[in-house]
């Protein structure tokens, strides 16, 4: 058997097939959001849907490349790999060019616009993988946590210079590696990450007077039981108390001064408090209609009025989800929520049987950025989430995010095929 | 794994609340991105007895607004901002109009479109439509407003507009026909056959996109509904005579009635001082309707149903006639008069001192009508005088007054004839047939209109029937007119009674002392009635009532001239002017059209 042959019957097919088949529902979704009577064909270049078919071509192109590429290969490149997008992601903020206030594309010419914050987040997985993978790296060190949490931290800073907070999110997903790998307190920062946001969200759904009342009751509660069962560390749940107190007193404040007006503005319209859907709750509140005027079976293929009559804004981007929802009804969402689902877990599975701590961390690493990324921006269509602007991997249109999206999978998919050459 | 399950959980609950459960989104999208475009059928045309065009349509633009989709395009579209000023000076506008019309607008929905400007000229329409892709959120809906060729009978024909609020309010017609905007018939035909000359609307179902372009017909056009074209309307009028009359009257206030005795259909409905009726029409209807409402003459009002007139002597054939149906006088009665030493009243006629009824027609002795009207209501088979007149005041009822004909023309007034309980509370219930003599001669409180009057000309003319009068002749496509105007009235005269009141008014014309003798025509034998009514306003009202010929009249009329003096000064030649043009075709007595046609008379201002 020579090389090829061995690789592709050790790729994880199913993996593939997941991702083949949201690429092409992504691909006709797009065609029917921007369906053009002047351009009905799919392979029309000139349109957009034309154009994602060249981003599927070249992202099906590499991705074969990759699988033909040694797996060592970006073990061993990683620091490299990362260093460059570092360095694009300094690029970017020299010479980017805004659009819809973020600053993070570089213009290549020939009407090739390249966003380096897509593949900034593989680079960090592949960065953070090949750092711990390291046979003297332990994450119990103070040394090489404090390392852990710079190759993540870095780009991510970057990031949000770039006023691209959506993708900034995205980094955080990197806990959850962290949580695996057994990097002290990440647990515990997960948890407080938790409460912080459920504080968050009730101190402004409540007012701090309700939310003072309600922590004060539960403080007492605790000091009471901690008292009553001689407890130990009561001075640890009251310094929990303690910054519970100053973070509700503090997200007022928090939340007119640190957040911009526009993001204020979509987590009050998530929130409820806010209802003005022809002003800033516009887009959800289209999206909404988009695919709840789906239905259970959706109205069929190039028949949807919003999406393709323009009602929904980014609709062949961030918003693709809508046209899914708007054509393919219940039926629709639910295969391409369960397809996704199906990928995460795969991925999962795929990364715990991994020999090598390389690959196990990349697996997790991509698991948490693919599921930030669909938790969010399916999230937001249906008014769940606020309006976060990053985009549905492998189904909306965008050259740059597909590419790197493939690259990301392609790049698993391969060290999966090669685990059984590690020793 | 946990995390990744939970949250596919919550999208898929999530999804199917929002797309199966909930309903609110689907109606959403259609409000969205569909647009029921109204389709105007073309309102019906009217036409003369003769087939002359009275009425048709002419096309106008309304500038149509989705306040909504400005908003959208305002916030998305920055390539062509909106441009108020460009498009006040297109339409020819200041801001605050802009922004009062934007209101009214916003107010009717800001979902749905509604009428920006209505009836755009099609000059500014041509310029305007060709900028109009610059303002999203408006579009035009061409429509028709009427045109009248003729600029006659501007009362019959009446007028359409704008929907008001309480006609909206009115309209129960299962699910609303009419939306603020439409035009609806305000009087006259337009009024009362609104239902036939509006058609019904149709609708067409677009697919338009977020900048409200269309995108062609949704679903195929399977909602669609094609417009009905409203009926074409004939009706009795005869233009010729109508405008014959309407040049008649020029200088004077009054009316005319001409009907046709046979069918009841109106061949003459004139109505001084009148209107061009293409004043009320477009822009400036609103304007032109403020202007005629501040005439002093109300030039508006349509004197033929809504002027109720004391009728003077033509209502002795009215008294004559029940007295003889009644068995109270004969043709043979005779009365005592004294001239104008009569009493209770006197005579304005000097003739034999005992007349019969023949003469007294002839003559109209007052004293003998007073007397008959006497008779009738002392007649002791009644039992009583207030039994004998409620049978008199029956039997006017039954000879169509005090009443409304309700066939097709709106705003009838009902005139005058008291009840017994009028006269108990005016006299304390002391009353007799001396305390209400004025009746016996069309004074008093009797009141008619011209159109009442014409009735009983009619009636005289058919020999004691007569169909009750209505504009309409047919519909265009054939349909039956309502039942009410072909069915045969019969008060209940007998014939040979109303045979004789016919010989009697041959006499007014053809008698050697015939107060109308001296409009006799050699070739067609009229019949009429003077009658010269005081009145609260000054001078007396020349009234008159004809037809004509003798045998198998084909006109019946009505003339009251108001404040014109004798009933021969000027309602009875007009009368037989009107008889002569309708059977002749034309007019031989030139000096005497001259002299009518020319003559004015002064009213005063304030009335």
């Amino acid at each position: 058997m020579n090389e090829r042959n061995s690789i592709i019957g050790k790729v994880d097919w199913l993996t593939v097939l997941i991702y083949l088949a949201l690429i092409i529902i992504g691909w006709f979704s797009i065609f029917s959001a921007k369906y053009d009577e002047m351009h009905p064909s799919i392979f029309d270049l000139s349109q957009v849907y034309g154009k994602q078919l060249i981003w599927i071509g070249a992202s099906l192109l590499i991705g074969f490349i990759i699988l033909l590429i040694d797996a060592k290969f970006f073990n061993a490149f990683s620091l490299w790999i990362y260093i460059f997008f570092l360095f694009s992601l300094f690029a970017v903020l020299v010479y980017g060019k805004a659009t819809k206030g973020a600053t993070s594309w570089i213009d290549l010419g020939a009407g090739i616009k390249f966003q380096p914050s897509e593949f900034a987040k593989m680079a960090t997985a592949l960065a953070l993988a090949g750092h711990l993978d390291r046979l003297d790296v332990d994450l119990q060190k103070r040394k090489d946590q404090i390392v852990a949490a710079v190759i993540v931290l870095i780009p991510m800073a970057l990031v949000l210079l770039q006023n691209d907070t959506g993708s900034a999110i995205v980094f955080v997903s990197f806990i959850f590696v962290l949580y695996r790998e057994g990097f002290p307190g990440a647990g515990w920062v997960m948890a407080a990450g938790v409460v912080a946001i459920l504080l968050f969200i009730f101190t402004l759904i409540w007012s701090q007077k309700v939310m003072y009342i309600i922590l004060g009751s539960l403080l007492i509660l605790a000091v009471v039981y901690y008292i009553v069962a001689k407890r130990k560390g009561i001075v640890k749940m009251l310094a929990v108390f303690a910054f519970m107190f100053v973070f509700v007193f503090s997200v007022d404040y928090a939340f007119h001064n640190v957040l911009q007006q526009h993001q204020q503005n979509r987590i009050l319209v998530m929130l409820g408090k806010l209802d003005d859907p022809q002003g800033v709750g516009y887009n959800v509140h289209q999206s909404k209609i988009a695919i709840g005027s789906g239905g259970l079976t959706g109205k069929g293929f190039l028949q949807g009025t919003q999406t393709k009559y323009d009602f929904v804004p980014e609709q062949h981007t961030d918003f693709i989800f809508c046209t899914v929802g708007e054509e393919g009804g219940f039926i629709g969402t639910a295969v391409v929520v369960l397809l996704y689902v199906a990928l995460l877990i795969r991925i999962i599975i795929l990364a715990e049987r991994q020999r090598s701590t390389f690959s196990r961390v990349y697996g997790y690493a991509i698991a948490g950025i693919l599921f930030v990324h669909v938790a969010i921006n399916i999230g937001m269509t249906i008014g769940l989430v606020p309006v976060i602007g990053i985009p549905l991997p492998f189904l909306s249109y965008g050259g740059s995010s597909m590419l790197a999206f493939t690259i990301m999978l392609a790049i698993f998919v391969k060290q999966d095929a090669n685990r059984l050459n590690i020793l | 794994m946990g995390v990744f399950i939970a949250i596919g959980v919550v999208f898929i609950v999530k999804l199917f609340a929002l797309q199966v459960v909930d309903q609110e989104y689907k109606e959403q999208a259609d409000n969205n991105a569909l647009r029921f475009v109204t389709q105007y059928p073309a309102r019906g045309k009217v036409y003369d007895r003769n087939g002359e065009l009275l009425v048709f349509n002419e096309a106008v633009y309304d500038l149509m607004v989705t306040p909504k989709q400005i908003a959208d395009a305002v916030r998305k579209d920055t390539l062509h901002p909106f441009d108020t000023l460009m498009f006040c000076h297109l339409l020819d506008i200041d801001k605050a109009s802009f922004i009062e019309r934007m209101d009214k607008a916003k107010k009717e929905s800001y979902f749905k479109s509604s009428p920006f400007m209505t009836q755009v000229s099609k000059e500014s329409y041509a310029h305007i439509a060709e900028v109009l892709y610059r303002f999203p959120g408006f579009y035009f809906q061409t429509r028709t407003v009427r045109h009248y060729p003729k600029s006659i009978a501007a009362h019959t024909l009446g007028d359409i507009g704008e929907i008001s609020k309480a006609e909206l309010d009115k309209d129960t017609e299962g699910e609303k026909y009419y939306r603020r905007g439409d035009y609806i018939g305000k009087s006259g035909i337009e009024k009362s056959y609104e239902k036939e000359l509006r058609g019904k609307k149709g609708l067409k179902v677009m697919m338009v996109d977020v900048h409200n372009r269309e995108m062609g017909s949704y679903k195929d056009g399977e909602l669609d509904e094609e417009p009905v074209a409203g009926k074409d309307i004939y009706l009795g009028l005869d233009a010729e005579l109508q405008a014959y009359g309407e040049q008649l009257m020029v200088g004077k206030i009054g009316s005319i009635v001409a009907v046709e005795p046979a069918t009841g259909q109106i061949l003459a409905f004139v109505t001084s001082p009148t209107y061009d009726p293409n004043l009320l029409v477009g822009r400036e209807r609103g304007q032109h309707y403020k202007e005629l409402q501040a005439d002093p003459m109300k030039p508006l009002i349509n004197r033929a149903i809504s002027g109720t007139y004391p009728p003077g002597s033509t209502f002795k054939t009215v008294v004559g006639l029940i007295a003889m149906q009644s068995g109270s006088i004969t043709p043979a009665t005779c009365f005592h008069c004294s001239g104008t030493g009569s009493l209770p009243i006197k005579c304005t006629h000097s003739h034999g001192s005992s007349p019969d009824f023949a003469n007294a027609i002839m003559n109209s002795c007052n004293p003998y009508f007073y007397e008959s009207f006497k008779a009738t209501i002392n007649n002791p088979k009644f039992g009583g005088i207030k039994e004998g007149y409620r049978y008199w005041k029956e039997m006017t009822y039954k000879l169509g007054l005090g009443r409304k004909f309700d066939t097709d023309i709106p705003y009838e007034r009902k005139g005058n004839i008291p009840d017994c309980e009028y006269y108990d509370k005016m006299y304390g219930g002391q009353w007799n047939s001396v305390t209400i003599r004025s009746l016996g001669i069309g004074q008093g409180e009797v009141l008619v209109t011209p159109l009442q009057l014409c009735n009983i000309a009619a009636l005289i003319a058919n020999e004691g029937y007569y169909y009750p009068p209505h504009l309409i002749k047919c519909f265009g496509d054939s349909t039956a007119i309502p039942e009410v105007m072909t069915t045969k009235v019969d008060p209940g005269i007998d014939p040979k009674w109303v045979r004789t009141m016919k010989r009697g008014l041959r006499t007014v014309f053809s008698g050697p002392h015939g107060t109308a003798r001296r409009y006799e025509l050699k070739d067609i034998p009229q019949c009429g009635k003077t009658g010269t009514a005081q009145n609260p306003h000054g001078n007396y009202h020349s009234n008159f009532i004809a037809f004509a010929p003798e045998e198998n009249p084909k006109i019946a009329l009505a003339v009251i001239i108001e404040n014109g003096g004798y009933g021969a000064t000027w309602a009875a030649p007009i009368a037989s002017l009107m008889i002569e043009k309708y059977i002749r075709g034309y007019t031989v007595r030139e000096d005497l059209e001259k002299r009518i046609m020319e003559g004015r008379i002064s009213y005063k201002n304030e009335r």
